[in-house]
């Protein structure tokens, strides 16, 4: 597409361990996600999958272990330099409220001092399926929670990054909407290469928008692996029992082997 | 982006910019120098006019916030004026303290002032009995005391004194036989008083009456001297203080009580000089003396009745008396000096005064746009500072709003030894006061603005610069602009206080007709300064309006 897309770039999580005061919320956390594929965390609140995701652009630090973007530390670049490269949606979207769609959306290109922001974002917004001309002049107040969330994804994708984190990016919306949006996501996918790291707590959302799952508690990875790994091995106890639930109520989502 | 820096330059810089124009426009001229005691006008010309004192700088004039003190004021300074020596007058400084710190920073030069507030409020001195049936050896006493502590001068008294004195209503006198003090001591427990604060704190007040006469009422209440004399009419107290010499005794028909015991010293009233008056103005000083010994207690009771009691102008009476006394040659005849007449309509009584009010409305929007300039100025990027360093804040914003509860007038006294009187300590003051609700909300508004949205803003890649002048202060600017509201009304009501420490403005008409039971006089104070609170809150209104970032 754009000749300023980058390429995917491999994430790779070596016994991370983070401490929020006394309360350790990475315990030694350790996942890779290969260029161009998505990865899911998957666990219960506090299992520490928000804090791992946010590791990737250091909005939190690694107390220790290494963190690696496209196979170097992520420190050695400075930070807003990584931070501009890769795309983030959070669960609220966290749009700016004062400025309209086209101008959130234009924010990364033009923090990267792209040739033409605007275009870029129209681009994006078209990617996620809405319309600039009809969207592009809205505060974000004037949009619904499924337009915003779009919005939001388009601003992660406007300056093309290779990587993108998306924290629980769907999860407020109703199941409708959240449909409508994992299909969109999945197609922005195939025309877009690029690394993603997915939070969420839904296995059925993981297994149908990630290559492979990580399943997370107390701060460590369960097991990484894709649904059918996980289903036919699965590393512990607590694996086999949530493959065991998800499938109850949703077992038409996951493939069995 | 650049439409919303825009805005924000508009609200940090631009506002307070275009408010230090326009005051440089307006104010620079300086009203202060032409405040009146009445405002009613430049004052006659002088008979004569030395050249050689030219380039002196004008002999300032002052009084504190009564009647009386009014009077003597202007009359010092019209005898000045037929001397051909310029003069500033400075009526209605707050209270003594206020007056004599001024006086001996030379911050103004003459005031009257009376022997035994001297010895007591001033000297901190108790009363000896030695000396408290002996005016003359008061008078020895506070001069010496006076020269060689402040080197201040008391000129030879006026020839009157008073006292304060113990005031009941007529019906009051009659039903419980008081005649003197000794009877009020014997009905006291039947009697409410209503007592100045001033009063009720001073040794040779309420407490040393307690102590010689044994004097306990049945209750005592704090009552402001504006009001206290209106409670005694209207029977709501029974006992009151007031001076011996007041007009408002007669015009509500009081009844004083004879101090049979001489418990109170002996005030007699002298003009008070300064140091620099002292030093470099023998000239004004032999002016000044002219007065001494001339007035009796006769004569100054008439002359106070026809402030108080009949509603005349201030100007008008003392130049009446100096005519009287043939100290002057002909009567001030001045155009704009109007006498007060109390069937007047009150619309044409606020018409007749328009040029004034105009004028102090003036001088009063001039303080406070540079004291809530200044104040946005240094507030807003305090507020910012503070939400950069958090453990810092609370301590900060917990300090302003400590000087938000000091009471304005105590501020005020603050500032005399600091600042003297007049504009600058008035302005330092309003800051001050200023600076709590805009650093206050700044500081709130910036912190508390949608942390979702600066956190995904973080995420991707804006530094904190960016952050603050795109996202936090855009969000946070109709919270900022609430507080710059609220430090303009308060300002607006604050600045009308900077009258008793000479500042000019509203407060002028609003503290001399509260000094002479003038409602009518409060009014043209306080109805005007009440629209300047509307029509500053209302503008800002606009401007929030303009920088708040969506229409929600």
């Amino acid at each position: 597409m754009s000749e300023s897309q980058s390429s995917p770039r491999a994430l790779a999580a070596h016994d991370v361990v983070h401490r929020y005061g006394n309360v350790l919320a990475l315990d030694g956390a350790s996942i890779t996600v290969d260029a161009a594929r998505a990865l899911a965390l998957v666990g219960e609140s506090g299992s520490g999958k928000t804090t791992l995701l946010r590791c990737f652009n250091r909005m939190t630090e690694a107390d220790a272990g290494a963190v690696q973007v496209g196979g170097s530390d992520a420190r050695s670049l400075p930070v807003i330099t990584l931070r501009r490269h890769i795309g983030y949606v959070p669960q609220d979207g966290g749009l700016l409220p004062h400025w309209r769609v086209l101008r959130n959306v234009a924010l990364v290109p033009k923090l990267l001092q792209m040739h033409e922001p605007e275009s870029a974002a129209a681009e994006a917004l078209r990617l996620v399926g809405l319309s600039p001309d009809t969207f592009g002049g809205r505060y974000p107040h004037e949009l619904s929670g499924g337009q915003r969330q779009r919005v939001a994804l388009a601003r992660a994708l406007a300056a093309r990054p290779g990587v993108i984190l998306l924290d629980e990016p769907f999860g407020a919306l109703d199941a409708i909407t959240r449909a409508e949006l994992h299909e969109t996501f999945q197609d922005v996918r195939r025309q877009l290469p690029m690394t993603v790291l997915l939070v969420t707590h839904d296995l059925a959302e993981a297994a149908r928008l990630a290559d492979e799952i990580a399943v997370m508690r107390s701060g460590r990875v369960e097991q990484q692996g894709t649904m059918s790994d996980l289903h036919a091995a699965p590393a512990t106890s607590y694996v086999a029992a949530l493959i065991a639930r998800a499938r109850a109520t949703s077992a038409h989502l996951i493939p069995t082997p | 982006m650049s439409g919303m820096r825009g805005r924000i330059a508009l609200l940090v810089f631009v506002f307070p910019a275009i408010l230090l124009l326009s005051l440089a426009a307006s104010g620079a001229n300086g009203f202060a120098n032409s405040t009146r005691g009445q405002a009613h006008g430049p004052p006659a010309p002088p008979p004569h006019v030395n050249p050689g004192e030219q380039n002196q700088p004008p002999v300032v004039v002052a009084s504190k916030p009564f009647g009386e003190s009014y009077l003597l004021c202007e009359m010092f300074a019209q005898l000045l004026e037929a001397h051909g020596i310029a003069v500033t007058r400075r009526p209605g400084l707050g209270a003594t303290e206020v007056a004599f710190g001024a006086l001996r920073q030379n911050a103004i030069d003459v005031y009257p002032e009376y022997t035994g507030t001297g010895l007591i409020a001033i000297l901190h001195d108790s009363v000896a009995d030695s000396l408290s049936r002996d005016p003359r050896a008061v008078y020895e006493k506070v001069s010496q005391a006076f020269a060689a502590r402040y080197g201040v001068r008391w000129l030879p008294p006026l020839g009157f004194q008073n006292t304060y004195a113990i005031a009941v209503s007529r019906s009051t006198a009659d039903r419980y036989d008081l005649r003197t003090l000794s009877d009020l001591a014997r009905e006291g427990s039947h009697l409410v008083a209503g007592f100045t604060p001033d009063f009720m704190g001073r040794s040779d007040g309420l407490p040393g009456l307690a102590r010689v006469y044994g004097i306990r009422l049945r209750n005592v209440r704090p009552l402001a001297p504006a009001v206290k004399y209106r409670a005694l009419a209207d029977g709501a107290v029974d006992v009151a203080d007031g001076y011996s010499t007041d007009g408002l005794l007669a015009r509500y028909d009081l009844v004083t009580l004879l101090d049979d015991r001489h418990f109170f010293p002996p005030y007699e009233a002298a003009a008070l000089v300064s140091p620099r008056l002292v030093r470099d103005r023998p000239d004004a000083i032999a002016v000044l003396t002219l007065l001494s010994g001339r007035l009796d207690e006769t004569r100054m009771r008439r002359l106070n009745q026809r402030v108080e009691v009949a509603g005349e102008d201030v100007h008008r009476v003392a130049s009446d008396a100096l005519t009287e006394l043939g100290l002057t040659n002909a009567p001030v005849t001045s155009a704009t000096s109007l006498a007060s007449d109390t069937h007047e309509p009150f619309w044409r009584y606020m018409w007749n005064r328009r040029a004034t009010i105009g004028a102090l409305t003036l001088r009063h929007l001039f303080l406070v746009l540079i004291a809530l300039g200044a104040a946005i100025l240094v507030a807003i990027p305090l507020g910012l500072a503070l939400e950069r360093a958090r453990t810092a804040a609370e301590p900060v914003v917990r300090a302003l709003g400590v000087i938000q509860t000091v009471p304005s007038i105590a501020m005020l006294a603050f500032m005399i030894p600091l600042f003297g009187i007049g504009t600058v300590p008035a302005l330092v003051a309003l800051w001050l006061y200023a600076l709590y609700p805009i650093a206050r909300n700044t500081y709130t508004g910036v912190r508390d603005a949608d942390p979702g949205a600066i956190e995904a803003a973080e995420a991707l890649g804006t530094t904190a610069v960016q952050r603050l002048l795109w996202v936090r202060l855009p969000l946070a600017a109709p919270i900022i602009m609430a507080g710059v509201r609220t430090a303009a009304v308060i300002t607006v009501g604050a600045a009308t206080l900077a009258a008793f420490i000479g500042a000019g403005g509203l407060g002028e008409p609003i503290v001399a007709g509260l000094a002479l039971a003038d409602t009518r006089m409060i009014l043209s104070g306080a109805l005007p300064a009440a629209a300047l609170a509307l029509a500053v809150d209302g503008m800002l209104a606009l401007v929030e309006r303009r920088v708040t970032p969506v229409a929600g």
